[in-house]
Formats: structure tokens, C-alpha cells, sequence
């Protein structure tokens, strides 16, 4: 079966995002796929190259760089939030005159008909937050 | 399963409209998935359904109005737009005045709405 997650909670708020991240990694060891994860509103904060969380705590950004790097997943913040929330990437940061990008490279930019696309194509989309 | 198939996606509103960024995005992604051609419906649910209130003026918060780009529904070929009747009832709602034409639906039928959409997105 091939799904999409939509994630809408902050990884800095509640188990949610982090739920999200295991519900995709038990999906695929059940043989099943993912044709992507798509990031809304606080959701975009998984993106997060910069965040700093305690180190007595589950790390959250590297179990998504991990079924990106090791499972092809695709992983994309809807633009329009993650601007709001500071997550920029190289490109994004010039055009917005800032330092520099604020996401790690396994995310991408992507607009809303991404979403679309991902809805249109799954056996099933499952959201988290909201 | 491809692209073509024209799944059908039922958005589920919870949000109030001026007290979370997702009860825009909510809109937005209806919005985006008619702008695609792809069949969409809304559901108004619980705090959701003031987001059916007429004559919203929220110029004093800085934001856009919601109630406006709900108007604007039917300009995207989204026919159908339901709501909770009892969280309407709840609120005093006048839908004759909303901004867009929705239908009210008793549990019962809310439920049956559900059954018939390939994708159920909850904000």
C-alpha cells in the first residue's frame, strides 16, 4: 500500500511529530511505501537544522534524515508555513535577505499542490496534529 | 493506484478562525486541492463553524479574513460545504448569512459524509 502523512505538530510540542516519524518507519518494515510527508503549519519545524533540543531527550530531526537518507522518503515543508516559522533554505534566505538557510538539506520547499499530489496518488493519507 | 484517480478529499475544520494559523491552512489546502481539480468537500465541525460567521472584521488583529476567502469557495468549483448543525445551534449561527452556502448535517449524516471520501483530512 502506498501512503502520505501529513504532519501539522511542532517537534518542540507534545509526541505528535515524533509518533509521525515511527508510524513512517513502521510502515515501510511492514513492506508498504511512502511517497512522501508532508510538513503544514508548526509541523515545519521538523526541518530544523538549527533547533537545539536537551541531550537527555530522542533526538528529533535525525530519525527524518534517516528514512530520507535510508529510504528515499521524500520530505517537504509547505513553503508558506515554514517561511512563517523561520525555516528557510539557501535560496529562501537570499530572496528574504537573511544570513543564511535555517533547514537541513534532506527537507525541501514545496508548495501546496504537493499535498495535492501526495492525495491524489495514495491508498491512504494519515495526519498527525492538527 | 495513480494519479488520475480523482480520490476524494473531505476537509474536516475544527479551528476557530482566528485562533490558530491551521484554521487558514485548513482553508488553503481546500483551496489548493479544487485549484488541482481534484474533488474536495468541507466539513465544519465544534469551534470550526464560526469560521461561518457573517460580517468578520478582523482588521484590529492584523490578519486576513477568513470569512472573506470563504466566499470565495464557490469561485474554485467547491460545491459543497457542510456544518455541524448542533455546534451551529451551540453558537446561534444565522447560516442564511455565511459566507458561504453550507449545509447543516445531524451526526448521523456527518458520519455518512466521512464514509463516502477516499481521504479524510482533520485540521
Amino acid at each position: 500500500m502506498i501512503y502520505a502523512l501529513l504532519v501539522m505538530s511542532s517537534p518542540a510540542s507534545g509526541q505528535c511529530a515524533m509518533t509521525a516519524a515511527r508510524f513512517a518507519r513502521g510502515v515501510l518494515a511492514r513492506g508498504h511505501s511512502i511517497k512522501r510527508v508532508f510538513f503544514l503549519d508548526a509541523g515545519t519545524g521538523a526541518g530544523s537544522a538549527t533547533a537545539v533540543y536537551p541531550q537527555d531527550e530522542s533526538a528529533r530531526l535525525q530519525p527524518w534524515v534517516d528514512l530520507a537518507e535510508q529510504h528515499g522518503v521524500e520530505l517537504s515543508l509547505c513553503i508558506a508555513s515554514a517561511l512563517k516559522y523561520g525555516m528557510l533554505d539557501e535560496a529562501e534566505a537570499t530572496r528574504y535577505d537573511r544570513r543564511r538557510g535555517t533547514i537541513h538539506p534532506a527537507f525541501t520547499l514545496a508548495g501546496l499542490g504537493q499535498l495535492v499530489d501526495a492525495a491524489a496518488s495514495v491508498d491512504r493519507m494519515v495526519s498527525f496534529g492538527g | 493506484m495513480n494519479a488520475t484517480d480523482g480520490k476524494r478529499t473531505l476537509v474536516l475544520i475544527r479551528h476557530s478562525p482566528y485562533g490558530s494559523s491551521l484554521a487558514r491552512a485548513s482553508v488553503d489546502v481546500a483551496l489548493a486541492t479544487a485549484a488541482f481539480e481534484q474533488p474536495v468537500n468541507l466539513l465544519f465541525v465544534g469551534d470550526g463553524v464560526l469560521q461561518l460567521l457573517s460580517g468578520q472584521d478582523c482588521e484590529a488583529l492584523g490578519v486576513k479574513n477568513l470569512g472573506r476567502l470563504l466566499s470565495s469557495l464557490p469561485l474554485y468549483d467547491i460545491d459543497h460545504v457542510y456544518v455541524d448543525a448542533e455546534a451551529a445551534a451551540r453558537y446561534q449561527l444565522d447560516l442564511d448569512a455565511a459566507p458561504v452556502a453550507a449545509l447543516p448535517l445531524d451526526p448521523g449524516a456527518m458520519a455518512e459524509l466521512v464514509s463516502t471520501h477516499d481521504h479524510l483530512l482533520g485540521f
